[in-house]
This record gives structure tokens, sequence and C-alpha cells, in this order.
């Protein structure tokens, strides 16, 4: 007696339940139940699911029979002729999709020639077996496992033409390479995705070589002529939003050239790129702290005091100004309405991105690397035929990686670069590495790809024979000018007055709680103090109480709040996150009283 | 200058082999003064944050969960970074308690004899030596089949067995008879879920051996015996006249401070930690867990490092409530009006001041001239 479950409520029992499973399916394959049903029976515990609802993972398969595809010749000749469509297939119970539930009853084959009598279904093609980014990686049934997954986590983070409508959107922080192109050794994915409409990547020649060490530990060194020329040169985009909001009270911010009585006013040099209306005009190299829209803004409180102030004295100045460490061009200005009616301008930043040291770069297969070193063509190593590689990638990138699909890549890449032709290279099906060899050895290279080379730099032939070819690069979008910071004085934060954590905020690079130990490992207890003496105050102290006293500037004078004026005061230099402390554990109820001594003790 | 025991047996040694006069010994003695002041630690060196440092940085390299057993002659201990946890926390009980028993080479000539104190040692229960254990409803008794053959092994007699279970049961019905004893509670009125229970209770037994050793191990270490146990006992081990009370060890730290006192569980404490990193292929200067077991045993207790130890009982108030539960320190503090005098490190740290370590330790006093 089996327990019969429909999604996921029990149901009844049945007493033959493998019969009761193959006949639903049977009345699935032949349209009597709707195709979104599923059904599995579970032996050990003798149970059967039926699952209709939705939110279940399925995927297609071919249904076979006595060991034999249903999908036979004549329907992919109908197909090809457009003469029936998938859905046709599905209704004729030749493909069905299963679910996780049912895939656990299924034998799946994985290709035609491996197919048996007890197999129930049959892959649509093997590449299926992994998913659309996984199957963007050339060749990876050659890789490990895991540098496919990060190959095709890479993937995501390359530039290249995403949109062909970029002059009319606003997307934040987005870059774009100038000279895409479509990969040589591509796979059937990249047809599938159309991927000619918006590629990420380029086409490089690629040398496997030592380069005086400067592409150690997975650094690549780069070809300056192969920049030049425009290799991997982008642009980024960033947009700047200014909006006019309304407050209670029906005042409203202004969207204009500030007047210098204004409180907060900039320098007039700040303002210099503003036309009459308070907006920067297209086409105007800013810099950091160039004001792009102008903006007033009316006063936060109305106290006593400021209401007495008249016309623009009152009200504080709110511009939109460009971010520390950036710079660029104002690609386009947009002046339009917000969702609330307000007055609300874009202004978007462009600014080109010529690749340059320390920029990511990474081919198809999980390696990635950084720029070590550029060098000028006439230093690069060249092969007889005076081919000069874009990218010098170190050989021990290689061994520990096991990324053999790297290196056919690239023997597939100087094919197709040979006969004009793209190489195929989908998981299961691709051409295979013996043909590859063939055809570079009737294109009159040798078979192993490598090549006689000459050190640019001596003219020498080196002893080694190089591994050249072409390989598809891309040009992550980590790159060295949005993350190079340093901070001698700058901006600290309110409460604490330690400094402020972040690029954003030119902030400062913490000393972290290990670091001091460092500190103190070594004895350093100067350099230790001086280190921490970002916040560091002189607060009066009140000998009597040992209270935190006040010190009156203009007349000189000290009061302690306890004890009056006539108390014994003595300054005291301590961190101002530890005042703060003080202040926090007086708001507890707890009353910290100082003990004062002199720092040096006297000996009479 | 008085040399620590190691050193002056050294030199005495030396003066024995050189044959060295009263003057040479003199001058050997100012070299080895020289040397020894050398080698010692400087005044205001952060020695306690270089051995955290020195442990703590292969620490990262240790094992995070390890179950290893290393064929079927090896039994399964804590090790990695899990052991470590354990010591240094002071964990009244190790999860897999073991010994190391050294046998007096009187005893222990030949691998038969050493066997057989190792099954000695070994507690066996009733469970392990019966052939069958029945409850017989009828007439309303447990019935229990011992196996001649393995009692023979663990040098058992079905007498003693009759013994301990008589004693153990007294106010039973008990009968005897080639092997096999039936047990049947007094009364007329028994039910069955007495009798269930009495079966239980009976396969529990303890017929022999030493409580809470539950496998043995003998194997010869050089031309040593030893038994390594899963399941300690010092104890009741130490009792035994086969056993060389010297040499034999367990991991049970507090069992050590129970029997022998606090400085033999300072010595564990070394012992196993070295052992936990020289393990894993790491090396670290004992002298670093020396100080670390020092600080965890001055006491005379054992304090583990942490809230509840080490840590916990810092003098400071400001380094405690820096630590872990800052209110509660704070409002204690407040009440009992603690007085914090800033002698240690985190204090200084807190308020912006020269640490009392290192270059920091230095401190100027004036001598104020008489004013005239």
């Amino acid at each position: 007696m089996a327990n019969i479950f429909l999604n996921g409520k029990f149901v009844g029992t049945h007493d033959n339940p493998k019969k009761l499973v193959s006949e639903i399916k049977e009345m699935r394959r032949d349209g009597r139940l709707p195709s979104e049903t599923n059904v599995a029976f579970f032996k050990e515990e003798d149970s059967v699911y039926i699952l209709s609802d939705k939110g279940r993972a399925r995927r297609p398969l071919i249904i076979v029979k006595n060991g034999k595809s249903l999908l036979t010749k004549e329907h992919i000749e109908k197909l090809k002729k457009n003469e029936i469509t998938w859905d046709d297939l599905v209704k004729e119970g030749v493909i069905e999709y299963l679910d996780a539930e049912e895939e656990e009853n299924a034998y799946i084959a994985f290709d035609e020639k491996k197919l048996t009598p007890e197999h129930t279904h049959l892959e649509i093609s093997p590449t299926v077996i992994m998913g659309p980014q996984a199957n963007m990686v050339p060749y990876p049934q050659n890789s490990l496992s895991y540098r496919i997954t990060l190959g095709a986590k890479m993937t995501k983070q390359a530039l290249g033409l995403y949109t062909a409508n970029l002059p009319l959107r606003a997307d934040t922080d987005v870059s774009i390479i100038h000279y895409p192109q479509f990969p040589i050794v591509k796979t059937q994915m990249y047809d599938l995705l159309r991927f000619e409409d918006h590629p990420v990547g380029q086409n490089v020649i690629v040398a496997i070589m030592p380069f005086d060490g400067y592409n150690i530990q997975d650094a690549v060194v780069i070809n300056q002529a192969s920049i030049d020329r425009g290799l991997f040169r982008a642009t980024t985009f960033k947009p700047y939003v200014c909006e006019e909001l309304r407050y209670p009270g029906g005042q409203t911010d202004s969207i204009s050239l500030p007047d210098k009585e204004v409180k907060g006013y900039r320098t007039e040099h700040a303002y210099r790129y503003l036309e009459e209306d308070g907006i920067v005009y297209p086409e105007v190299k800013v810099e950091a702290g160039d004001v792009l829209v102008g903006k007033v803004s009316p006063p936060r409180f109305l106290s006593s005091l400021e209401e007495l102030r008249v016309g623009t004295e009152a009200q504080r100045e709110t511009s939109t100004t460009l971010a520390h460490g950036e710079k660029g061009v104002v690609d386009s200005v947009l002046v339009s309405e917000s969702e609330e009616g307000n007055k609300f301008v874009k202004v978007k930043i462009r600014d080109e991105r010529i690749p340059e040291l320390g920029d990511k770069f990474a081919s198809r297969h999980g390696q990635k690397g950084v720029i070590g070193l550029i060098v000028p063509e006439e230093d690069m190593p060249f092969t007889e035929d005076g081919i000069v590689p874009d990218i010098i990638f170190s050989a021990h990138s290689i061994p520990t990686r096991m990324t053999i699909g790297h290196l056919i890549e690239i023997i597939g890449g100087k094919v197709g670069a040979l006969n004009g032709k793209n190489v195929d290279a989908t998981a299961f099906q691709s051409v295979d590495e013996f043909t590859l060899r063939r055809m570079l050895k009737e294109a009159g290279f040798r078979e192993d790809g490598t090549e006689e080379m000459y050190d640019g730099r001596t003219g020498r032939r080196f002893e080694a024979k190089i591994f050249v070819g072409s390989q598809y690069y891309y040009r992550l979008k980590h790159m060295v000018a949005n993350k190079l910071h340093a901070r001698s004085r700058g901006p600290v934060q309110l409460l604490t007055r330690q400094p402020t954590e972040g690029r954003a905020k030119e902030g400062g690079l913490r000393l972290g709680e290990m670091e001091k130990d460092c500190f103190v490992a070594h004895g350093s207890a100067l350099l230790l103090k001086e280190r921490f003496d970002s916040d560091r105050t002189i607060v009066p102290i009140c000998k009597k109480c040992g209270m935190v006293a006040i010190y009156n500037k203009f007349k000189n004078k000290t009061i302690c709040p306890v004890c009056g004026e006539d108390a014994p005061i003595e300054f005291v230099e301590m961190a101002y996150a530890f005042k703060l402390l003080l202040d926090e554990l007086k708001s507890m109820g707890i009353y910290p009283k100082l003990n004062i001594k002199p720092k040096f003790e006297v000996e009479k | 200058m008085i040399f620590p025991q190691s050193v002056d047996e050294q030199l005495k040694e030396l003066k024995e082999t050189l044959k060295l006069n009263k003057a040479q010994v003199e001058k050997l003695r100012k070299i080895a003064e020289k040397q020894y002041e050398k080698s010692l630690i400087d005044p205001g060196e952060a020695v306690g944050v270089v051995a955290a440092q020195s442990i703590g940085e292969p620490g990262t390299q240790l094992t995070l969960r390890t179950k290893w057993l290393a064929g079927a002659m090896e039994m399964t201990v804590t090790q990695g970074l899990p052991r470590m946890i354990e010591i240094f926390d002071a964990k009244r009980e190790p999860s897999t308690p073991s010994m190391i028993v050294y046998l007096k080479p009187s005893y222990a000539t030949s691998e038969k004899k050493v066997e057989d104190i190792a099954f000695k040692i070994l507690e066996i229960k009733l469970d392990d030596v019966i052939k069958s254990i029945d409850v017989d409803l009828l007439r309303m008794r447990v019935e229990v089949e011992l196996n001649p053959e393995i009692l023979r092994k663990y040098h058992l007699t079905e007498k003693k067995i009759q013994k301990i279970i008589s004693e153990e049961f007294k106010g039973y019905k008990i009968t005897t008879g080639s092997y096999k004893i039936n047990i049947k509670p007094k009364g007329e009125d028994v039910d069955i879920k007495q009798i269930y229970k009495l079966k239980v209770k009976l396969k529990g037994i303890h017929v022999g051996g030493i409580d809470g050793i539950k496998q043995v191990l003998p194997m010869k270490q050089g031309d040593r015996w030893i038994i390594k146990t899963a399941g300690s006992n010092l104890k009741d081990i130490l009792r035994l006249p086969e056993v060389d009370i010297e040499n034999t060890t367990t991991n049970n730290i507090f069992e050590v401070l129970s029997v022998f006192g606090v400085e033999a569980a300072r010595e564990v404490i070394i012992e196993e930690t070295l052992n936990v990193l020289n393990n894993q292929g790491i090396e670290v200067d004992p002298r670093h867990i020396m100080l670390v077991s020092d600080v965890m045993t001055y006491e005379g207790t054992i304090k583990g490092i942490g809230r509840y130890g080490v840590s916990g009982g810092k003098a400071s108030v400001l380094a405690r409530a820096s630590f872990e539960v800052p209110l509660k320190h704070l409002f204690h503090a407040a009440v009992s009006a603690e007085v914090d005098n800033l002698t240690s490190v985190v204090e200084n740290v807190m308020i912006n001041q020269p640490i009392p370590v290192g270059t920091g330790i230095v401190n100027l006093k004036v001598k104020k001239e008489e004013e005239k």
C-alpha cells in the first residue's frame, strides 16, 4: 500500500504504485493530463508524489522507449523546414519536462551513442549539463570544474558593449570597451545569445613565457603599441543627480548659480563651468571639487538667530560636485521632472580609461591577472614572421590550475586566425585537439603551437620555443583608477573625531587591533601612541571632583560645573574617544572620577 | 648568581668530566654567567603578546576538525584546533580522554603478559562476557548465560561473577549452575516492566577491570611496553602494582591536577599543547606555551583563557570592559567603587598614553633640590 501525495498533501493509498505512475506518465504524454504534471515513486518511502504546483525548476528531455529516442530524423527535418515547432514536440510526447522529483526516477543517457534499453530519457545535447554562463567557456571538458566556474564568474565582470543605446541611458557606473570583438574560438552558446551584438572582449596574440619577472604571480605584460592602437580602451560613465526638493512650509531648493552671500559658498573657481541656469555645459573637462549643478537650499532649522538674516544670507549651499578623486568630461546634461514633479538634473560624466599598470584582465578559463608592465613594441619579443604578442602570460599559471582548455584555445585561435574561420569549442562536441594540430601543420606552422622567438631588446633568439597563438581576453571592471587611495590629513567623524572610513569619504587607512598588537610586541610604545594620536584632545579636568571642566578661551578662565570657579583644574591630554567614553558612562549613571597625578614623580 | 637547576647540573658535570681545578671552575662560572645574562629576556619585553602571536599565527594552519583513524591499531584522539581550544578553555573532561600506561619492566616481559595486564585494566561489563540474556516471562525471571571462553580471556571466573551479582542484587532470588544465572525479584506481584529494567541493569554491571577504560591497546615503544587506552582513570590505574607510576600519563588535565597537583598539571598542559602542534608539523618555541600554562595555573587551580578565566580576572576595569560583556563590568565597578590604576597595556591604548611596555616602561623620576 503506497501513500499518494498530491502537491505535498496526502490524498490516499494505492496497491500498485508503479502502474499508477506509468499510467499518469502515459496520460501526460498523450495530452490527457497537463504537461506541467510530474510524478515520482520512491521505493524506500513507499510513496508516490504527484506535483502540479508552481515554482518547480524543470528541464526538457527527449523520451526514450526500448532504447530508442522518440525524436526521429523526420522531426528534425520538419523542424528545419519550420513545419513543426518545439511545442508540437511536447504535445506529441517526444519531449517532456522533468522536475527534480521525477528526475530521481529517470535514467538519462548522455548522448545517443550510449543509449541502452534501460534508459528512460536522452539529453537534448550533452552541453546542457552546464548553464549559459559556463557554456561560454571554450573546451570546458579539458579544464577543472572550478576553473570553469571562475571563468563563468569573470565573464560577468568583463567590459563590453552591453547596449547600443548608450547615449540615451544613464546607468550608474558602467564602462564599455571601444573595439569589442567576437571570439575566434566560440561555442554554440555565443550564437544562441547573439553575442555578435554585444561582445565583451578582444582577440589578442598571447605568448606564454616569462618577461624579466614582470609577469610573476599571474601578472601580464602588455604591449604599449597595442594599447596605443586602442586595445581594451574603455570609457566609464557616471551620472550625477541633483533634484530641487520641496520642504514643508512652502520652501524649495533652487537650482541656480549660488549667490556669494550664501552660507557655505565655495570658491568662484569651483563654479566656473556653470551657465546662467546653474548647470554645467556638455563637453567640458571637470575635476574633483568642480560644481556640476549649483543649488541653494533654505536653512535647516528656523532658529531665532537665522530668521533675522535676510534673503540669500540664510540659505545653504548644497551644490552637486564631482566626487573626490574623480575626473572626466561632461557627456550629457538632462533636465527633467522627478516623480514628485520637482525639477531634476542628471549630468553624465564620461572618462576614458586606457589600460594602465594594475588593471585587471582575464582569459575565459579563470586565469585572471593584472598588468605588471607595459613594454614598448620594439622591446617585445617577436616571431620569425614578425608577429609581436599583445600580452605575455606566465607559464607558471598553468600547472597548478590545470587549465588545459586555455592552451587548446590558443592553438584553436591560431588555426582560426590562419584560416579565417571560427573554431567550435562547445563542450563535448568541439573540434578536437588533434584536428587542430593537423590544421596548424597544414598551414605551415609547428603542430604543437610553439615558434622560435627573438628577444626584442637584444635581437637574440630564445633557446626555448615559445607557445604563441590567438586568444580571447576580457578586460575586467576592476581598474586602479577607481581604487587608488591615500591620505595624510583629511575629514574626521563628528562623533569620535577619528578619521572617516573608505575611499569615497577620503578616509584613513585603519591600523587595526592586530596591527596594534605588533607595535606592542615590538615594545614601541611611543610610536604606538603617535599612530593613535589622530583624535588627540586636551581636556580640562577638575582635580577635586575628577570630572571634565570648562575652559573659556575669551576670558581665559576655567570653571568646574560641579565645584565652581575656584576649583583646581589641570589640562590633560587624552584620546577624544576616551572623553566620549567618559560622557557615555555619565549618561549611564556611572561617575567616572579621574584621579590626576603629575606625569613625572617628584622625589624629595 | 643563582643558576637554574639544570645549568648547575651541567656545570657540575663539566667539572667532573674535564677535571677542572677551583680557579678554572670559577672562570667557567663567569663565562656561563655572562651567557646566561645575555639570553635572559630584556626588561619591558612584551612576552604575552609575543607568545600570543607565536602560538596564534601557526595556529591558523591547524586542522579545523580531525578524527583520524590510521589503521585498526590506533585510537581516535581529538587533534588540531578542537583539542587546542579544549586545553586553553580548561575543559573539565576532554572529548576523547586517553592514557598512556607504562609498565614496570619486571612485569612486562612478554607480549602475552602485557596483553594480560591490558585486559586487567579494560573495563568489563556483564554484557561483554555473556552468551545470551533472556527474559523468561513464564517464570518471571532473567536468564543469563555466560560465555566461558571470553571469561577465560579476561581472567574471570564463574564464581567471581556470581559473587558480584549476588552482592549487587541483594534481596533478589538468584539460582546458579553451569554458566547460567537466573535472577528473579522477590515478592509475588512482579510486573514485566520491572523485569526489563532488571535486564538493562544487569547488562551494565561492572564485573572487572577499571572504571572508564573503554579500550586498551598494548604496544611496544622503543624497548618498553606501554598500553594506550581510550578513557582515563589515573587514580585507579596507579594503584595497580604492574604500573610504572613515574611515566604513566593521561590527557585529562584535571585528573592530573587532583592526583599529582598543579605543577604536574602545568606540565601536562605544556606537553599536550606541544603534542597537538607537533602532530601538525608546526614548531612553536616551548617557552611561549610555558608562559601560557604558567598564567593558567599560577593560582593553584586551572583557569581557562577567557571571560571566566584569565581575561575575566584582570585587575583593570577598562581592560575587562574592552573584552566581552562591557556593561556588566562597568556597572559592577561603579557599584563597588573600583579604582583603575591604568597600569596595563589595554587601558593606556584606550586613553592614548604610552603603554608600559618596551620603550614606554622607562620612567623619569625628578629629584627636586631644596629651594633656598
